[in-house]
């Protein structure tokens, strides 16, 4: 390719455009302003005529960087799809046409704002170059999968199917993890009516028969260190022999331990050895295989009682404050050990609310009722002894008294707490806490030993970030398994409390992304969101002033430091957000098609009118996951917005360079709105930390306003989500309405 | 259109000189314009209504239904039963599903039949008029025959409880079952929008034992008639008709209002609509008169 | 049936309710409700329930067998059958309200002076007696359910009503002569004499 750059701006007229803009003026400015080396204009641009006439300019004239003049970026993306040269797109469909009015007045600022797109898009395809890709990609096709539960066997298994080699770790003597010490399971097929087989011993049969799964006993991580593509594993057995494997992506299946009942005294655990829990149930039902249930002194059990959320959904110190949502399921399918076993031994179940999730859930419930357990309604204050019975007493919740139960066994339905390794964050807090001379901050009210899962030699820390209570990975619902470490998915308990058949669901799921980190590593391409992407970060060595920002802020941990302490990228880790290119302060962080330069000038190409002509300019940082659309959406239902606002999408709020700020309001903007997603513990942000380092640094940019003499409200920060279609061109609005409040930018020239 | 024949049960309020008296008059009136005839069962007896099970048990409630189930196979065992009576329907179809539904208790009630030389099979079809009004004519059919369209008459269509629940007309919704309305436009009268107490209960038998309870749901029903700007309420039950209109005096002493409601059958507005005389109508059997109607039908 | 009065009922075991599997009409029905409360939010009669039907399920899987079958709360049912089309379980539950009644008034723990356990009782024998309900003279009884006294005092309020029933000729004087009947009253009698062994004799088997 011609290391010339040639621009070709495509200017449509499709859509309206041609009707409400004069597209000929636009053609000019393209040529003029922005010095593109060809424009066209054509009546369809994204039909097949208009997309050859482009392609034609690409093989014929040269042209490496096209501008579409045309819709948002987010539409046509299939025709407007061009090999090997770099793309924009000025966006006056969307941004332009379908936000402002059709009128008479309105027609001069409209033409203002299509004339601006289109400088822009010329400008940012000047400061583009099509990514080139990194060539020193690896491809392991290998999964190395941490825990050997139902989880891990389940990824591997699957993982196996599908081609890959795996290698599970396990640091027991055998596989099968929790799940093998219960006698059955909650039913997953229809009708959904009794216990079932666990289904341990065939899944550990598929996995000892496969060519493609090794398994490791007694065994933990020592050193995990590379990236996807090239991990390096050292495996460590008992006895201190170590192996040393690469892999292509880790699958971490490392579970739960159960809740220590020992901190429920009040429900006489520890105190009677007939108040069991749940797990230790399910042990003496394997060893009664079908016969009746003894409890320790041999006696059979005639009555038993299940006490629900035992330490759990509970504020109170030292409890659980979250459901581990399969224990109501599971004190179904226990007492029906007892139902099926003798239907004359009573079964009381005393629940607050009563949970049954998953498809079969509400099935077993009714089938639990028709074999005869009782389901009571209460709140269980205390169990005490009382000869060689236990007294359960309670209130019974719809009959609003309090009242009390004699039976032979009580068990506790405890809930899971996961097994995710240190948290690195609570670490990191200690660490600058003692830097700053500050007290460490109070332990959190659970504690479980703490030993590291994957003793990654990652500068932020040996495992994955623990997002809340302890589990590992990042949103919950829009990112299942992933986590803030490329290449790494979590799966099963560890990620979030939950069953065998949900925990199958979830290895399987887990196993897929395992799958396609191998191959996106392979190719160079980025990983969720912005999948396929293949440029990658780089630095100006000679720029950089070693302040480790980028190291610290990258939400990925993907940059280490190399010897003599400049960062060092590791591209396949990389989720292309920005935010190191945010963060530098010296701005020598760029990508090959997004750039401190591809974004900041384009926003000094906008024609800023002078200060008597009363048109402001405001420029409006966008999110392209979450704002950017819903400012489309917002345009297809035609609501409208200040015809002054400049929209320029980004790829996080994380990758907001101040520079750009302060180029914008010396260049004489008159306000500036910046639009992420939800941050903190909720985020919505596609970058996990993104939005949230995003808000932290430009709370800072008060000193720069007030370097300048400017107004405080000039500048604002939101979170906005995909759904705020009203609220974010609200937004933009208030600015415009701000403006004319406080008059315009003393810095026009 | 072919005469229509139907194995007709018409319980005991609708005897002469029993509280729904009127209501077989009108519906004879209506059978007549759309050529229906029905066939009274032989010999029937009570079906002991919704409020016999303290005295009789299952058994001996499910049998009363299934003696006359029996009676019907053996006289028109080809037709379908028909009933005017929400109750007398409700017991019977309930009598029905459970001998189908359950092979033992169709062994016991056979049983017990046979005490008195019966035997029942319980395959009949067991409908309630508006069913046959609905399903066998459809609106438009029905509408066919009016002479004199209900203009200018705002009804409330008060469902109640009984040809509602559990087992309703088909195709209509518990919560808002929509026939009443349609066959008040289809006689020509409008219906009150959104009837807000259009299934709620009248008290049903216990208008008997606990009066204050079931005249505080009453007064509710026909308020509520009121707030909807109705001239009359219109029902398709003899036990909603009753405890609807029979005891506003009762109500208007206690809770100081001023009801003058009137309530008909809906086989008193098709009677008119189709060109009957008030009498015919059973207009003469109401304790408040209804007003509209009688002009109509005088006219 | 004495001997049943003085059934021992442990808290929260299954006694109780199996005794109401075997002797209350769809009582096998109780074991399955979830407590989600829609039947006491729908009834008609609500607010004068002493314990509404998501209770007395509750209690009868508790063991309170003594205030469940002596309750007032299930004469409380008006039949309206609303609970049924609404529980999300797909209860009986009016069939259970009856049949809960019934058995309770069988054991003779029912309350004596439950205005509705005489009505039904009245109604019961009324009809079968001659084979179809006589409304006049339900009507008398019924004036006289508590006494002559209090049968004057309703008779009084009553007359209103009856006399406008009389002048439509709803209701009429001739049924105090006899009435309506049917004519096979003997073969009904012996179809509902035979029911009602069949169905003890089959509680009885249940019970064991
Ligand atoms: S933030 Fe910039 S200056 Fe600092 S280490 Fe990173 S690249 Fe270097
Ligand atoms: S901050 Fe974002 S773009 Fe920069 S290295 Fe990390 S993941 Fe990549
Ligand atoms: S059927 Fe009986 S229990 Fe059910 S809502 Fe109606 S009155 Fe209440
Ligand atoms: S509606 Fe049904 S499930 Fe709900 S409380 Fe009532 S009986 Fe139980």
């Amino acid at each position: 390719m011609a290391d010339e750059i040639k621009i070709g701006a495509y200017i449509c007229q499709g859509c309206g455009i041609g009707d409400r803009v004069d597209t000929a003026q636009l053609a000019q400015v393209a040529q003029r302003d922005a010095k593109a080396s060809i424009v066209r204009e054509h009546a369809f641009l994204c039909n097949a005529e208009g997309v050859k006439m482009i392609q034609d300019d690409i093989d014929n004239e040269g042209v490496n960087r096209v501008a579409i003049c045309a819709c948002s970026r987010r539409a046509k993306t299939e025709a407007f799809n061009f090999e090997g040269v770099a793309i924009t797109r000025g966006n006056l469909r969307e941004g332009v046409i379908w936000i402002r009015p059709d009128t008479d007045e309105a027609r001069e600022t409209t033409q203002d704002m299509a004339d601006d797109y289109v400088r822009m898009a010329v400008t940012e395809a000047k400061y583009m170059t099509p990514p080139k890709g990194d060539d020193n990609t690896k491809y392991t096709p290998k999964v190395l999968i941490v825990g050997g539960g139902v989880s891990g066997m389940t990824a591997a298994v699957e993982a196996a199917k599908a081609g890959y080699q795996c290698t599970i770790v396990e640091k027991s003597g055998a596989l099968g993890g929790a799940a093998a010490k219960a006698w059955k399971r909650i039913p997953q097929h229809a009708p959904y009516a009794d216990p079932e087989d666990t289904g341990v011993a065939e899944l550990i049969k598929a996995v000892e028969e496969s060519d493609k799964i090794t398994v490791h006993l007694n065994s933990h991580l020592t050193k995990t260190s590379g990236a996807p593509g090239r991990f390096s594993a050292d495996i460590t057995t008992e006895s201190g022999s170590t192996t040393t494997e690469n892999f292509g992506a880790i699958v971490q299946a490392s579970g739960y331990f159960e809740y220590d009942a020992r901190q429920l005294p009040e429900l006489g655990y520890g105190k009677s050895a007939n108040v069991v829990t749940q797990a230790e149930l399910d042990a003496m039902a394997k060893e009664a295989d079908g016969g009746p249930i003894k409890t320790k002194d041999g006696k059979e059990v005639n009555s038993v009682a299940f006490i629900q959320c035992a330490g759990q959904r509970s504020e109170k110190e030292g409890h659980l404050p979250y459901c581990s949502g399969h224990c109501c399921l599971t004190s179904i399918k226990q007492a029906m050990y007892f139902k099926d076993q003798n239907p004359d031994i009573d079964t009381n179940v005393i629940y607050t609310d009563l949970r049954t999730p998953g498809a079969g859930g509400e099935d077993f419930y009714r089938s639990g009722q028709q074999k005869g357990i009782t389901f009571t309604k209460g709140a269980v204050s205390e169990v005490v002894a009382s000869g060689d019975a236990l007294e359960v007493k309670f209130k019974d919740l719809i009959l609003d008294e309090d009242t009390s139960e004699k039976v032979d066994l009580v068990v506790l339905a405890t809930g899971q707490v996961p097994n995710s390794g240190v948290d690195i964050e609570a670490m990191a807090a200690v660490v600058e806490g003692e830097e700053d001379g500050a007290e460490p901050e109070e332990p959190t009210a659970v504690q479980v030993p703490v030993e590291s899962i994957l003793n990654l030699t990652y500068r932020q820390g040996p495992d994955v970030p623990h997002l809340k209570y302890g589990f590992n990975d990042s949103h919950f619902i829009c990112f299942p398994y992933e986590t803030r470490r490329t290449g790494i998915y979590t799966t099963g308990p560890v990620r979030r409390p939950m069953d065998m058949q949900q925990a199958i669901e979830d290895a399987t799921g887990a196993a897929m992304k395992a799958i396609q980190a191998i191959e996106n590593a392979a190719k160079g391409r980025a990983a969720h969101p912005r999948s396929g992407d293949l440029s990658f970060p780089s630095f100006r060595r000679e720029g950089c002033t070693q302040c480790k920002r980028c190291t610290v802020e990258c939400p990925f941990g993907a940059i280490d430091e190399d010897e003599e302490r400049y960062p060092q990228f590791n591209e396949e880790r990389c989720r292309r957000c920005g935010t190191c290119m945010g963060a530098c302060p010296v701005r020598v962080i760029s990508f090959e098609n997004y750039s401190v330069d591809s974004v900041g000038q384009q926003l000094k190409i906008v024609d800023i009118p002078d200060e008597f002509e009363e048109k402001p300019r405001i420029l409006a940082l966008a999110c392209e996951n979450d704002a950017y659309p819903a400012l489309d959406m917002a345009a297809m239902n035609k609501v409208e917005y200040s015809a002054f606002v400049r929209v320029i999408p980004v790829r996080c709020l994380g990758s907001v360079n101040l520079i750009w700020i302060t180029d914008a309001l010396n260049s004489g903007y008159d306000g500036v709105v910046m639009m992420g997603c939800q941050k903190g513990e909720n985020y919505q942000c596609h970058f996990v930390r993104g939005s949230e380092i995003a808000h932290v640094r430009m709370s800072k940019v008060d000193d720069t306003l007030q370097s300048l003499s400017l107004e405080p409200e000039r500048v604002s920060v939101h979170e906005v989500a995909i759904t705020d279609i009203e609220r974010a061109p609200a937004l933009i609005n208030e600015m415009a309405e701000t403006i004319e409040k406080i008059g315009m930018s003393p810095f026009k020239f | 259109m072919s005469k229509k024949e139907y194995s007709f049960y018409p319980g005991c309020s609708s005897q002469k000189g029993a509280s729904a008296s009127n209501y077989q008059v009108s519906v004879d009136s209506m059978c007549d314009v759309l050529d229906i005839k029905l066939n009274e069962i032989p010999d029937w007896n009570c079906c002991s209504a919704s409020i016999g099970y303290a005295g009789g048990g299952v058994l001996p409630r499910l049998a009363l239904s299934a003696r006359n189930m029996a009676l019907s196979e053996q006289a028109h065992g080809d037709q379908d039963i028909v009933a005017t009576c929400a109750a007398c329907w409700l017991a019977t179809r309930e009598t029905k599903e459970r001998l189908l539904h359950d092979e033992a208790l169709m062994k016991d009630t056979n049983e017990a039949l046979a005490a008195g030389g019966l035997k029942v099979e319980a395959k009949q079809n067991v409908r309630h008029m508006v069913e046959v009004l609905i399903e066998d004519f459809g609106y438009d059919g029905l509408a066919k025959n009016v002479k004199k369209p209900l203009d200018g008459i705002k009804i409330a269509g008060y469902v109640g409880c009984q040809t509602n629940r559990p087992f309703g007309i088909a195709g209509e919704s518990f919560e808002n079952p929509k026939y009443l309305d349609k066959l008040i436009e289809t006689m020509g009268a409008e219906p009150v929008e959104n009837y807000d107490k259009k299934v709620s209960c009248c008290g049903g038998a216990l208008i008997f034992s606990e009066p204050e309870k079931s005249h505080a749901l009453i007064k509710d029903i026909i308020e509520a008639a009121y707030d909807g700007g109705a001239d009359m309420i219109v029902t398709p039950c003899p036990v909603c008709q009753l405890n609807v209109e029979a005891y506003q005096d009762q109500i208007n002493a206690k809770y100081k209002t001023k009801f003058n409601m009137p309530v008909v059958y809906y086989s008193q507005l098709m009677s008119v609509a189709y060109g009957k005389s008030g009498k015919e109508a059973g207009l003469d059997g109401q304790v408040i008169a209804a007003r509209k109607l009688e002009e109509i039908a005088g006219k | 049936m004495s001997t049943m009065n003085q059934a021992k009922v442990e808290k929260y075991r299954n006694d109780f309710l199996k005794e109401v599997t075997a002797n209350v009409e769809e009582g096998e029905w109780v074991k399955m409700c979830m407590q989600c409360g829609v039947c006491a939010g729908s009834c008609p009669f609500g607010p004068y329930w002493e314990h509404p039907p998501q209770e007395i399920f509750m209690m009868i899987r508790a063991g309170k067998r003594e205030e469940v079958l002596t309750s007032t709360s299930m004469w409380m049912c008006t039949s309206c059958y609303n609970c049924i089309a609404r529980c999300p379980r797909e209860l009986p539950i009016t069939h259970i309200m009856h049949g809960l009644a019934h058995y309770a008034d069988r054991l003779g723990l029912a309350p004596k002076n439950q205005p509705t356990r005489k009505f039904a009782n009245l109604f019961w024998n009324n009809l079968t007696k001659k084979g179809r309900a006589n409304e006049l003279k339900l009507g008398i009884a019924l004036y006289f359910m508590n006494g002559f006294i209090e049968g004057i005092k309703t008779a009084l309020k009553m007359q209103k009503m009856g006399l406008n029933m009389f002048k439509t000729k709803r209701l009429s004087p001739m049924e105090l002569l006899g009435g309506h009947g049917i004519k096979d009253t003997g073969g009904l009698h012996a179809i509902l004499k035979k029911a009602r062994e069949i169905e003890l004799a089959n509680a009885e088997k249940f019970n064991g």
